[in-house]
């Protein structure tokens, strides 16, 4: 398993636990990782409300210097913002022959060239999902998370909008549930799970931005969450950069660590915690993870019997009446 | 011998004549060879333009005819049933289409000319070698199919039977009633569903013209129109019908209880041996053989060691009967749209949310809770209920279709949780469709009831509360596009107007009849408009929502138009085959087959002890497949056969053939 | 296939800056976008609002209201809409135009974005340090002193570059957007 790597700018220092573990995690389930050669900055959602050609213009660059690499024609992205992008240009530009057009003369001005097509972008939870495998991440796993309440988070885009989500529900993903479950975790069925973030709107609207943030946190809390696992440097950011100032704006008392997927993953296989970049986060999630290995196993349950004076209804399970 | 054709030119107002010289064209028309008279005249359809043609028939002796008018899919009946009426066989008139093909496909009037001369000339010379032809009758046997036991097909079955016609009724279930059975109150009367139904399927299961078999299916139709061999498979219900008396000691006895997913639209259980709802018709119970301890372990046996008359039969297989059929009608009905496709409502995993199927059983007397309108833990009565409209309807990620009747069910809800229930009820909407008669009066009535409404389309349903307030309730957010805000209201219960859309298996059972679907789903109609219970195979006919959404009334119409049609066919005795089929000449066929697989009509069999094919002129639709594909030429297609066809090829090319010492003329280029 | 709005040439002119934009022609006015954002309740005008808008023409109103400035590419919007409308696509156009007319009385969000990318274009990638520095420093002075704990933290952890990376072929680079900003200003 092969793949051209493009981390964004968030994981050069910001989000560097987030690089560290996917490379450790990566090679030790056998995946090769090679970096896009000088890639530049994707745009975030920043370019695209500018100048759309500059916007695109800047994004093919990077799929232009991604074809460098011989003979990959897959693209891994951590970062949910690179991954829309990369995904969504290579897709438009396929599309809008006008635009192709012009991205293309501007890449020529540079001296490259990208031929619509030619790359498959992927979401590195994608990759781990459907190319490692559920299986194979089961079978790696040597110390289970067990005792550990995660939420799973997903954020915004990575599943919306639906065209590069993988066939995931939009609106209730659950690849990340099944992994931490492989992983060991007690998986939250978290209500908020692919509610956005609110990206730079913290910078925009302090209410607006911390009060994004806050229904986030207080939906993890309300289920008990020990560790919120993302999968995108921005929606960490958020989450738990800006937990505290969120606290103080609303004057809650959260403290909900935020760790990448790629951490537990990396934990759960038994790497060393530092290893993994933990103690990044500026939410401690020591304590939280101090948690795993101590919990009690759950009595099987026994096949359930209705009580007699049990007057409940019935759950949907293929849905009301259809026959 | 030559031929004397007439020439008729239609104006059809400015329709023809404002785009093409049609003076002109009479003229040209008139110096073809085997044209003895020509003319242009206003309407050609009008009686007097009808008598145009029969007088020049009668007093020029015409032999043949042809009328350069609008589409024959318009007016070849009329021309046709003109010329007969004068005396000459109709099949020896020919119709040009100078309006669809020719004035409205383009604004260049000398193109236009050009193409309809070709057009005439290509007629003229066609129809020189047309021949006489005879539809053929065949008998209607009096029987008719009816499909689906829901409301449309109970009242097309009463209406023939009622007629004095023999009336086979197929059902899927163990019992008629369709969805209607499972309603509490209808719309806009209020009426008791059942109350106003019941008493319907009682007729059909009493009646001595119906053949009630219900717990079967249709499993090959074969046959043409007035002569269908239908073939049914009878489920093994596993229980005699000849000694069962419907005690229901049987289903009292069971100690399997599973939740019923059909009728109690999964809010309620039954039993393994069990009868659909109290009222079923007929009133013999069914064993759910995946769900059954003697099917899955060989013991218990209750029902059997129970029965007081000996009627349940473990070892009942499934049975076939053989039936012949005059006219069949479909009307199979809908599905319920699968809200849980939407997770943003929260169906499935959201206790409180409800289907709208969901909710008419709980409002049903007869339901799992006896009528009480209570939350999932079937004890909690709600203080407030929302009404999302438009779930799976009206959208293009799921459906884009109407479902016509939700607006009303829901207005019907509201009502229904103001009188049983201290409930304040919400209806959140983008338009309420209220069209028919007293539905517009009934809106009246519930806003004046007291019941809310908001318009906007419900965004997402969710338990994730952000203030106190929402704790514990679920929360219906929604832009109020009234005021143009987005709010979050909080309410106990929440119930999706789930859309309806057609049976998943409607494609597979249309190809079974041989009628088609359209690209949303519905069977496909005859003409939208003018014909909605028709289909395009003759002898098929479809009534109520397999056609369609709509209400109850709508489709107890189409059930007694379907039922109508067939009277009328079966009063008349017979029914007239059109003569333009295929013919396989014996001599030449060579037994290859290849035409039997091809035809789309499924008209061509091989007579293995003759080793050759054979057509059947009632089933072919006279398409030209098997025309075409045959490599012996050894089928000939009646009124489309080589010769005909070639005369029309020569006519439409005559500037090419004539004129230009033989060279082609150049082609006009549109500017 | 549609008649082009004479007398509606901002209705031309959004759905022909958004792919797939000329869908909003079919709007049902319905509010699941107005429903569905996040950000919704602190817009002047909901989305749908503004389309409501668009379809009257209100240009200077529309380009001026801080919606599109406030939409944080969620696309809830976009894959709940009814009729497929890809409504932050639109949102972008929106706040493109609005900044080519320099349509915004709130420069908050447009400063932002242009700040992000000044960094962008002048080294290749993007610096989070002088994004917040500049941007505080203009919009919210004090704001700075509500997130010092963050910043320490952030400092500590070894989450905060001091200096902006610069990518090797930057000429390149610069050359490529010189290029692409002159082809999209003759769009």
């Amino acid at each position: 398993m092969k793949y051209s790597y493009f981390p964004g700018c968030s994981l050069e220092k910001n989000a560097a636990s987030y690089d560290v573990s996917t490379r450790a995690v990566a090679s030790r389930l056998g995946m090769q990782f090679t970096e896009v050669e000088d890639w530049n900055c994707c745009g975030a959602t920043e370019y695209v409300s500018l100048n759309l050609t500059a916007a695109y213009s800047l994004i093919a660059r990077n799929l232009a210097q991604a074809t460098k690499n011989t003979g990959l024609d897959q693209v891994v992205a951590p970062c949910s913002a690179c991954y829309l992008n990369l995904r969504k240009a290579d897709k438009v530009l396929g599309q809008d022959a006008r635009l192709a057009d012009r991205v293309g003369k501007a890449l020529a001005a540079g001296g490259l060239s990208y031929k619509p097509g030619s790359l498959h972008v992927r979401h590195l939870l994608d990759v781990l999902y459907q190319d490692v495998g559920l299986e194979a991440l089961t079978a790696a796993v040597t110390k289970p998370l067990t005792g550990l309440r995660v939420a799973p988070y997903f954020g915004c885009m990575i599943v919306r909008p639906s065209f590069h989500n993988g066939g995931e529900d939009p609106e209730y993903p659950t690849s990340l549930d099944k992994i931490l479950k492989a992983l060991g975790a007690e998986v939250v069925d978290y209500p908020m799970k692919a509610h956005c973030c609110g990206g730079h709107m913290t910078q925009i609207s302090e209410d607006t931005g911390f009060e994004m943030i806050r229904r986030l946190i207080k939906g993890a809390d309300d289920y008990q969450t020990d560790v919120i696992a993302t999968i995108c440097p921005m929606c960490q950011l958020n989450l738990d950069g800006f937990q505290g100032a969120m606290n103080r704006h609303f004057s809650t008392n959260y403290h909900i660590p935020v760790l990448y997927f790629t951490q537990l993953i990396g934990l759960a296989m038994g790497m060393a915690p530092k290893d993994m970049g933990i103690g990044d986060e500026i939410v401690s999630a020591a304590k939280a993870l101090a948690k795993i290995g101590t919990a009690v196993e759950p009595e099987p349950a026994g096949p359930a019997r209705r009580k007699k004076d049990d007057k409940s209804l019935p759950m949907p399970s293929r849905g009301g009446g259809v026959a | 011998m030559s031929e004397k054709v007439g020439v008729y030119i239609c104006h059809c107002g400015s329709n023809i004549a404002g785009t093409v010289d049609v003076v002109e064209l009479a003229k040209f028309a008139g110096e073809l060879p085997g044209v003895t008279v020509s003319r242009e005249y206003k309407f050609m359809c009008s009686s007097l333009g009808q008598e145009l043609v029969a007088e020049d028939i009668q007093k020029q002796g015409l032999t043949r005819v042809v009328v350069g008018a609008c589409s024959p899919h318009l007016h070849e009946k009329t021309f046709r049933r003109a010329c007969a009426m004068a005396g000459l066989n109709p099949y020896l008139m020919q119709m040009v289409s100078l309006r669809e093909q020719v004035s409205w496909v383009t604004e260049d009037k000398a193109l236009a000319l050009d193409k309809a001369k070709a057009m005439i000339s290509g007629g003229v010379r066609r129809v020189q070698l047309q021949e006489e032809l005879e539809p053929t009758p065949v008998p209607v046997n009096p029987n008719t199919l009816v499909v689906g036991g829901g409301v449309a097909g109970i009242q097309a079955a009463l209406e023939l039977a009622d007629a004095g016609y023999p009336v086979f009724m197929v059902e899927r279930e163990p019992s008629i009633g369709g969805h209607m059975a499972q309603f509490d109150k209808t719309f806009p009367t209020l009426d008791c569903s059942a109350c106003i139904l019941t008493p319907k399927m009682s007729d059909v299961g009493t009646h001595d013209k119906i053949t009630l078999l219900s717990y079967a299916e249709v499993e090959e139709v074969t046959g043409f129109v007035g002569n269908f061999h239908v073939r049914i498979r009878k489920r093994a219900r596993g229980v005699d019908e000849k000694d069962c008396t419907g005690c229901g000691i049987c289903i009292e006895k069971c100690p399997r209880k599973v939740v019923d997913e059909v009728f109690e639209a999964g809010m309620g259980y039954r039993k393994a041996i069990y009868r659909p709802f109290p009222q079923a018709v007929p009133k013999f119970p069914v064993i759910d053989r995946a769900n059954c301890t003697f099917y899955e372990r060989g013991t218990c046996k209750a029902c059997e060691k129970f029965c007081p008359t000996n009627a349940i039969r473990f070892d009942q297989e499934d049975s076939f009967l053989d039936l012949d059929i005059g006219n069949i009608i479909l009307a199979t009905g809908w599905d319920l749209f699968d809200a849980r496709r939407l997770s943003q409502f929260g169906y499935g995993r959201l206790a409180n949310v409800f289907t709208n199927l969901e909710f008419e059983r709980l409002c049903n007397a007869a339901g799992p809770t006896d009528g009480k309108i209570v939350l999932r833990d079937g004890v909690t009565e709600p203080k407030s209920i929302a009404l999302v409209h438009c779930v799976g309807s009206r959208d293009k990620t799921t459906n884009p279709q109407c479902s016509a009747v939700c607006c009303m069910a829901a207005l019907k809800f509201g009502h229904l949780v103001m009188e049983k229930t201290q409930a304040e009820v919400t209806s959140f909407y983008i338009d309420i469709r209220a069209p028919h008669k007293n539905y517009e009066e009934f809106y009246d009535r519930l806003q004046d009831e007291g019941m809310h409404f908001v318009r906007g389309r419900v965004a997402e349903v969710t338990d994730a509360a952000r203030r106190p307030e929402e704790e514990g309730k679920l929360i219906v957010q929604v832009e109020d596009t009234l005021v143009g805000k987005q709010r979050r209201l909080p309410f106990d219960m929440v119930v999706l107007m789930s859309g309806l859309q057609p049976r998943a298996d409607a494609r597979e059972v249309g190809l079974r009849f041989g009628i088609s679907c359209s690209m949303d789903g519905w069977f496909t109609e005859r003409h939208p408009k003018l014909d909605p219970v028709a289909t395009m195979t003759d002898g098929i006919f479809i009534a109520g929502v397999c056609q369609g959404p709509k209400d109850i009334p709508d489709s107890v119409a189409q059930g007694a138009a379907a039922a109508s049609r067939i009277q009328g066919m079966i009063a008349r005795g017979t029914v007239m085959i059109e003569p333009v089929v295929a013919t396989i000449h014996e001599e030449n066929c060579s037994g290859c087959r290849i035409c039997n697989n091809l035809c789309p009509f499924n008209a061509i069999e091989f007579l293995a002890e003759k080793s050759v094919s054979y057509i059947n002129a009632a089933l072919c639709k006279g398409c030209g497949t098997c025309v075409a594909a045959c490599p012996a030429q050894a089928i000939s297609g009646a009124h489309f056969n080589n010769q005909q066809i070639n005369a029309e090829i020569e006519g439409l090319l005559y500037d090419a053939v004539r004129g230009n010492g033989g060279a082609p003329k150049p082609v006009a280029v549109p500017a | 296939m549609h008649r082009k709005s004479a007398s509606n040439p901002f209705l031309e002119e959004v759905a022909a800056t958004a792919p797939g934009g000329d869908a909003l022609r079919t709007c049902l006015q319905c509010g699941t976008c107005g429903g569905s954002c996040p950000s919704g309740p602190d817009m002047d005008h909901t989305p749908r609002m503004l389309f409501a808008m668009i379809n009257g023409g209100m240009r200077e109103q529309v380009l001026r209201s801080n919606t599109p400035w406030y939409c944080v590419s969620c696309y809830y919007c976009t894959v709940r809409c009814p009729k497929e409308i890809p409504i932050t696509e639109i949102m972008y156009a929106l706040k493109r135009l609005a900044v080519r007319d320099g349509l915004y009385d709130d420069t908050t969000a447009p400063d932002f974005s242009k700040t992000f990318i000044h960094w962008v274009e002048d080294y290749g990638r993007s610096f989070e340090l002088g994004l917040m520095g500049v941007h505080m420093i203009r919009h919210n002075p004090f704001g700075a002193f509500k997130i010092m704990d963050m910043g320490v933290g952030m400092v500590t952890k070894g989450r905060m570059g001091f200096a902006p990376t610069r990518i090797k072929a930057l000429d390149g680079l610069k050359r490529i957007l010189a290029k692409a900003k002159e082809l999209e200003a003759q769009t």
